[in-house]
Formats: structure tokens, sequence, C-alpha cells
């Protein structure tokens, strides 16, 4: 059975207490894009501003949730910022790919947090990809309705850059 | 364990006032003397505190609807075989039993739905397709459930009348000193009359006397009184009241909806199909009566059995009784966790435990509701975190979830004792 150790890993609890990049970008010229949890309520408000090159110049978090969903964001975030739009994508495609083992057996409710990143990069991205930090949240696929918290950042993420795509 | 699944008697047995024995309560529960084995491999007696959200249900609910899937199970009204009446007579057999527990006159005013938001969207359906339109007025409270929320924002958007709402105040209170202002042009006011999330018990005869006085009809969404108090609908006045079976020992997937029969009779069928008409042509229909006319399609036939047992266990311990020990335990588990907790732990809602139900929503710290579950789940303590389908007075209370722990008849000071202790670990561990 696995511990609390197992989803509260240090590094979780360290980006939690002190989370990065947390604040707002004036929109424009940054988009925005507003992500809820309806199981727990959990909302959060992503930010990025890109340069023409389609490169993150910067992103901010705001919003309020659990550690999980936190440190996902503030890790979320330092993963992304500097990075193009399709590196993101890659990112977002090796998280989805370590998160999915349970997110398909929980129960989809059609959700905002269910949308989005369903078809992501080819899975061996997984392997090629450095998640860093991200890492930690590995724990995270044996706790199944914790998945949820863990991808919302991620799922909102997807949903800001959709929207930069399409201006 | 009971011996006979007919209906028990309705009159409690005699002899003086027992004690309340949750000892004996909890040896009617089977899923209460589980073990959760936590991550460390030790086992640990389940501590259930989240029925609010649903309760748990004794043998004899259990038994009950064995009994009719055993031994009288068909469809119900349809059949002149003997299987067929016998499950016809369990099914109007929960209706009466349930008209009784509330204090219905009629047990035709009693309509089985699937639950509280199925009853509270066939008054929005029904009632207030046929009455409602621009100029009018629906009110409803800062404490409701999003049942008695999102079925009149739905109907506003077709219908396009106005939706008020009366304020509540930081301990979590109606504030009716604009009550009657807030009532002119209103044609039915809805509230609730226990807050999931704070526990708040609302007065309810004195907001259906208000609503009355102004023409008004009132609708109460007594989802979580039904369970834990005494209730009787005549006493209240009120026109419409909502709830669900299977936060009162009953079983899921069923609700019902008491109306006042004169207005039942005036309003439209909500859905249609079979086992709601008196005739169908290729030219239109005409429905049936009273309570069919509410009832399309299969009925939860067992379910009615299940919660006319569940209603008869509740008669038995005594709805006085059921509302004094939660009174006690609520009184006991404010004082030992202000004490074990102090600063940094709120408990939402009225400071009186006399005012409010068995419902402690709870933030502590800086610590999210979500975390705190998953510690209280390493001691196998069960509560809720989240917004309880209460967005609205989430956010006026500031906060986007709370950590919930709730009670009933089978709870008792150790299963509170249970909650400090592990919230005091969630504490420490998640100490910033
Ligand atoms: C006050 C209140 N109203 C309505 C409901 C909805 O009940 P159900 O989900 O059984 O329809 C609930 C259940 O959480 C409730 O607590």
């Amino acid at each position: 059975m696995a511990g609390l150790e197992d989803l509260y890993r240090e590094i979780i609890l360290d980006h939690y207490r002190s989370p990065r990049n947390r604040g707002e970008l004036e929109t424009p010229p940054a988009h925005r894009a507003e992500g809820f949890n309806p199981l727990c309520g959990d909302e959060i408000v992503v930010y990025v501003e890109a340069d023409e090159n389609d490169r993150i110049r910067d992103i901010k978090v705001g919003g309020q949730g659990c550690s999980i969903s936190q440190s996902s964001a503030s890790m979320m975030s330092g993963a992304v910022k500097g990075k193009t739009i399709a590196e993101a994508r890659g990112l977002m495609g090796a998280f989805k790919a370590m998160m999915s083992i349970h997110e398909t057996d929980i129960g989809g409710d059609g959700s905002e947090a269910e949308q989005g990143i369903d078809s992501p990069v080819e899975t061996i991205a997984t392997a090629e990809l450095k998640l860093g930090d991200l890492e930690a949240l590995r724990g995270v696929v044996k706790f199944p309705v914790r998945i949820k918290c863990a991808t919302l950042s991620w799922n909102t993420l997807n949903q800001v850059l959709e929207e930069i795509e399409a201006d | 364990m009971s011996e006979t699944n007919e209906a028990k008697p309705d009159t409690p047995s005699t002899g003086p006032p027992k004690a309340f024995d949750v000892a004996a309560i909890r040896a009617d529960f089977p899923i209460l003397s589980q073990l959760q084995t936590t991550s460390d491999g030790s086992k640990k007696r389940l501590v259930f505190l989240d029925s609010a959200a649903s309760s748990q249900r004794p043998n004899q609910v259990l038994d009950a609807m064995d009994e009719v899937y055993k031994t009288g199970y068909a469809n119900v009204h349809r059949g002149v075989y003997q299987l067929a009446e016998r499950a016809t007579n369990a099914y109007e057999g929960g209706r009466k039993k349930i008209a009784r527990f509330i204090g219905a006159p009629d047990a035709a005013e009693v309509i089985f739905t699937k639950n509280a938001t199925e009853s509270l969207n066939l008054v929005a359906g029904s009632w207030g397709r046929q009455n409602l339109g621009p100029g009018d007025a629906v009110l409803i409270t800062m404490l409701e459930h999003h049942a008695n929320i999102v079925p009149w924002q739905m109907l506003a958007a077709e219908k396009e009348f106005e939706i008020r709402w009366v304020p509540v105040n930081e301990g979590g209170e109606l504030i009716l000193d604009t009550l009657d202002q807030l009532l002119d042009g209103v044609k039915l006011f809805s509230f609730t009359a226990m807050s999931n999330v704070t526990g708040t018990l609302t007065p309810v005869r004195r907001l259906v006397d208000a609503a009355h006085a102004k023409g008004a009809l009132a609708c109460v969404d007594a989802c979580q009184a039904v369970p834990h108090q005494p209730v009787d609908v005549t006493e209240w006045d009120a026109d419409f009241v909502a709830f669900s079976g299977h936060k009162m020992l009953g079983p899921s997937g069923i609700g019902v909806l008491w109306g006042r029969r004169e207005l039942l009779e005036d309003m439209p069928p909500f859905l249609g199909g079979g086992g709601m008409i008196l005739n169908v042509t290729t030219e239109g229909f005409i429905p049936d009566g009273l309570p069919g006319k509410f009832e399309a399609g299969t009925p939860p036939i067992v379910e009615s059995a299940g919660l006319g047992a569940a209603v008869d266990y509740l008669s038995t311990l005594g709805m006085e009784a059921v509302r004094q020990h939660e009174i006690e335990l609520t009184a006991y588990a404010m004082r030992s966790l202000t004490e074990a907790l102090g600063e940094g732990l709120t408990i939402h809602g009225p400071s009186e435990p006399a005012a409010r139900g068995g419902v402690l929503s709870l933030t502590l710290d800086d610590v999210h509701a979500h975390d705190i579950s998953q510690i209280l789940d390493e001691s196998a303590v069960c509560i809720r975190p989240g917004h309880h389908c209460a967005k609205p007075l989430m956010r006026h209370f500031g906060v986007s979830a709370t950590a919930r722990a709730s009670l009933y008849i089978y709870n008792d000071t150790d299963d509170l004792d249970a909650l400090t202790e592990a919230l005091v670990k969630a504490r420490k561990f998640f100490a910033l």
C-alpha cells in the first residue's frame, strides 16, 4: 500500500510552501486561462506571454488549491518557462503519460480537467524529455483521486497555449 | 438483526426511554465493523464522518430490500399475479410509512423521485415552468446547495424571471432584516432547512409564514433536516418539501418530493412515459392522478421498501433522541477541536451547538482540505473535502474548500477523538 511519503515528497512540500512564478501578467500581451477541479473546488489561473517565435517568455500562476495542485503548478511553470510552445507540449505529453495510468479509470466527468491533453505527442517523449522536479509527482498515480489535482495546471496551460495559437 | 422484514411496528416499544446506545446501533451496520488497512500495515477501525454526503444503512434496511428481491419482486401497478401485487404492496407500503414519518396528511402527496435534486428539479420544471415568467422572482438563500440553485438558474435563462438571494452573516446565519422587501413580487421562496456546509438550521416556520404573508409559496430543501430532526410538513405549513433517501439510512436511488395536494393537482407532469397516464391516443395523453402523474417509468420499487424500513428504524430511536444525540456530539466536537487546535482552526457556521446540525466544516491554518482528508484517511477517518456543492456560500466565506466532518446516529465521542487526533497529525505534517 502506498504511504503518505509516496505522495508528499519533500520537493512537493517545498514547492507548495514556496511556489515559483506566483502572480499575474498583464493581458494582453499575455494570455490567460482558468481551470477548475469540479471535484474539490480548486481553481487555477495561468498567464502566459509568448514572444514572436512562440517561446514562453513569462508565465505566472494564480488561484488556490491543495498541495498537489499547487506544487504541480509551480513545477509546471518552472519547467516550461523559456521553452517553445512545441517543447512545452512535449513536456505536457510526458507528464500526462506519467499520470495517465489511472486517469481514464477514475471516471472522467467530461469536465475541462479531462479535455485538452488527451492526445499528447507520442509517448516516446517520456523517455527523452527530462521532467526534472516533476518526477516527484510520480507517486500521485498511487492515489487515483489526486491525479486530477496534479494535472489541473497542465490542462489549464494547454488552454492558454491553444488561445495563443488561435490568436 | 431483525427476524422479519415485514414492516416493523410503527409504535416504538414502550417503556422508559433508553439512553442512546451507539454500540448497539453500530452493531446493526455491517459496513462499520470493517477494518481499514493503512500504509504501515496496521488495521484501523473505520471512523465514518461523512453522513451529510450519504449515510450508511443498517441490516434492517438491507434485509427489507433483500426480502423483496428474493420473495416479492416484479414490476409494480401492472400485473395481476401475486408477485406483482406483493411488489406493489411493498412499494406503496414504503410511501405510507414516509408520509406518516413527515406528517403528510395524504400518502398520495408523497412523490418518489431519484433524489432531492430531482425533487427540486420537478418543482422548477413543472410548477416553475407553468407559473414563472418575466417580472416574477424566485427567492433563494446564500446557504443553498447547488441542487436548489441551478434548477432555478436553468429555468430563469428560459423564463426570464429574477433570482434573489437572502444574505448570510459571518456566522453562516441568514440575515432576515430585509426579508419582507426581498419577498416583494416573489412567487416562490425556496430555502434549505439545514445547511450541508455550516449545519445552520433555518427558522423554517417563520420563513414559510413570511412567504405566505406575501402571497409566495414556500419550498423547503429538507435533505439535511429529515434525517436528523423531527420534521412535520404540516407544522411547517410548507408547500413543497424535498429530501433524499440515501442520507437517512435508506438506499440510494430514491428521493421524495412532498407537495400540497391542490398544488400537485394543478401542476403539469414533469417526465412523460409509462405509469403517469390515464390514457394515450395518437392525439395526446391524459395524465394520471397523484402520485402516478409524477412517477413516469419503473419507479424505485425495492428502494421504497428500504426507505420504509429506514424510517421505521429512525422512528424506533425517536427523532427527538437523534437530534439530542447530535447536539451533544456537536458540542463535544466543537469543544475538543478548539482545545486541541486552537488558533488557526475555523469551524464555519453558528457557534452555538443547538443552533446547528451535526455538520462541522473546518479550515485549519493554510492546510488545504484535500490534504487534510488524505492524512485523515491514514487514520481511517472519513471526512469530505471540497466545496460541498455550495460554491456561492464558500465564496462568501472566502474559502475554496473546507474539510467537513458530519455526524449521525452511529457516531460517538471516540470517533470525534479520532478526528481531533488525526487533525493534530495533519497540522504537524504540513507545518509551514
Ligand atoms: C442541503 C442539500 N440539498 C440537496 C442535496 C442533494 O441531494 P442529492 O444529491 O441526494 O440529490 C444535498 C446533498 O448533498 C444537500 O445536502
